[in-house]
């Protein structure tokens, strides 16, 4: 059994940060493990969910923050519909990516420069443009093999655009962005 | 002046491209059942998964652009959208901006602030609802009977139910109604609200391949012939990556999975160019006729 020495390593900062960006009371699980049970992702987690609520509990951070379950959570909810103590438990793991990123952690690079493909593609273009999306994605992560083989069905069904569907309010969008970063280095 | 249920209408970016025929088709039946849909002038995209995995704030004021877009047209009892994650945004920037705080927070992020978020639902709730199984019925030219279809909602259109309230968070059953009352035949399908794998297609294919492939495995086994979905992704993992399944596995599934409004179109005699039946991957022709077949051979 893995022992952990609460004493040096309980870090209530990060427990109360987490709790108070979730609007959620960690101490309000008893470990019955129905997220986990339910989770379809415990397979490739490296920290099933149920263990994930115990470690924030004893304030592990960086454990959390670096683990890989953070961003193989789909946020399909089956967590937060089945607990029995009505904590949000899908909003705490995507709280805890929040974290994981401000604090430079990305265990699992592919989903990560995935999603930030896609939020440039929004960013860029108002829209996400799904063909530039698979494009750039492909080039940031080198995985020329990724969906190779999808090409010709997508192709001959007629579903990829070619040319981004950009919109008049590009500019809007992209803005959000900017405000959002502003914002962020103030608090910084 | 009509009485006729009018909603701002987001398509989704998905729409624009690989879920064409969920947009085509959903716009058809909407317009033949006489639900009135005004497009959400100049919509954005929603943020989708991405965006709430950085911020709640960002993710909500990506979503909240077009609940500002939206508060320009006027007649509209609400947002009607037919993909879940869009929905899931909208509702949950909805819900979140009831918070005055939160709402200042993302109004400070756009041009045009929120005044007061319209209420968002699916096409499903809409057809569910406005209209019903019932009067759908009395529409039907061209039964499914025959038709074994596993119906399959998603994880995320009906949960968690706080946020969604809609259905049965463990055992949606509006689909199921939808499809009884095209004549088709909902055989059991306990994984209803299971995830597919969603968008880890690209960068974590092998968990698509097995949740997807659990999916196609339980469907077939209690019977269907088709699936019918209402979620871009779903239907993206379950029919475009079906052959990846395929050879991941080694099965051989060979099974149709259409959007559940491509199937109302059809029961309803529908302009079959918008229904878009020639977008799917696995072409659905052969169930379509062994369904024609078995009822011919009942008759």
């Amino acid at each position: 059994m893995h022992t952990i020495n609460l004493t040096e390593s309980f870090d209530g900062d990060f427990v109360r940060k987490i709790e108070c960006e979730s609007e959620q009371n960690v101490s309000l699980c008893y470990q019955c493990g129905n997220c986990t049970a339910g989770c379809p992702y415990t397979f490739a987690y490296d920290i099933p969910v149920s263990q994930v609520m115990r470690l924030l509990q004893a304030g592990q951070k960086r454990t959390l923050l670096s683990c890989k379950s953070l961003w193989l959570c789909a946020t399909c909810e089956s967590c937060t519909t089945r607990c029995p103590n009505n904590i949000d438990v899908a909003r705490i793991m995507d709280v805890l990516r929040h974290e994981a990123r401000r604090q430079g952690y990305g265990s699992e690079r592919s989903v990560k420069v995935f999603w930030d493909t896609f939020l440039d593609s929004v960013k860029r273009h108002g829209r996400v443009f799904e063909m530039g999306l698979a494009v750039e994605y492909i080039a940031r992560t080198g995985r020329f093999w990724t969906d190779l083989e999808l090409g010709p069905a997508m192709l001959s069904k007629g579903k990829l655009a070619f040319k981004p569907h950009s919109i008049q309010g590009q500019a809007e969008v992209e803005k959000i962005f900017e405000r959002f970063q502003q914002q962020k280095e103030q608090c910084a | 002046m009509s009485s006729s249920p009018t909603y701002a209408y987001y398509p989704g970016c998905s729409g624009q491209g690989t879920s064409l025929e969920y947009e085509t088709s959903s716009r058809a039946v909407c317009e033949a059942l006489g639900v009135v849909l005004h497009d959400i002038p100049d919509w954005s995209c929603c943020g989708s998964t991405p965006a709430h995995t950085v911020d709640h704030v960002l993710s909500a004021a990506l979503s909240a652009r077009n609940l500002a877009q939206a508060e320009t047209l006027t007649g509209v009892e609400g947002i009607a959208t037919p993909c879940p994650s869009c929905l899931t945004n909208l509702k949950t920037a909805g819900r979140r901006m009831l918070d005055p705080q939160f709402k200042e927070r993302v109004n400070s992020l756009l041009d045009t602030p929120v005044k007061q978020p319209l209420p968002a639902k699916s096409v499903l709730q809409v057809l569910f609802e406005d209209v019903g199984p019932a009067a759908l019925k009395e529409r039907v030219v061209k039964p499914l009977a025959g038709l074994k279809v596993a119906p399959y909602y998603g994880c995320i259109l009906n949960r968690p139910p706080e946020v969604m309230e809609f259905d049965d968070c463990e055992n949606p059953i509006a689909m199921d109604r939808l499809l009884e009352a095209l004549g088709a035949e909902v055989v059991p399908f306990p994984l209803k609200v299971e995830c597919c794998g969603a968008s880890f297609g690209m960068p974590r294919k092998d968990m698509v391949m097995r949740l997807s492939g659990k999916l196609l495995d339980v469907a077939e086994d209690n019977g269907a012939m088709a699936m019918a979905t209402a979620c871009p992704l779903c239907q993206m993992n379950l029919d475009l990556r079906q052959s990846q399944i395929n050879a991941t596995s080694g099965k051989q599934h060979n099974m149709p999975v259409f959007y559940y409004t491509q199937l109302i179109g059809l029961a309803l005699g529908l302009d079959k160019r918008l229904l878009g039946l020639n977008k799917l991957c696995v072409n659905p022709k052969a169930a379509l006729q062994a369904a024609e077949q078995a009822t011919a051979g009942a008759a």
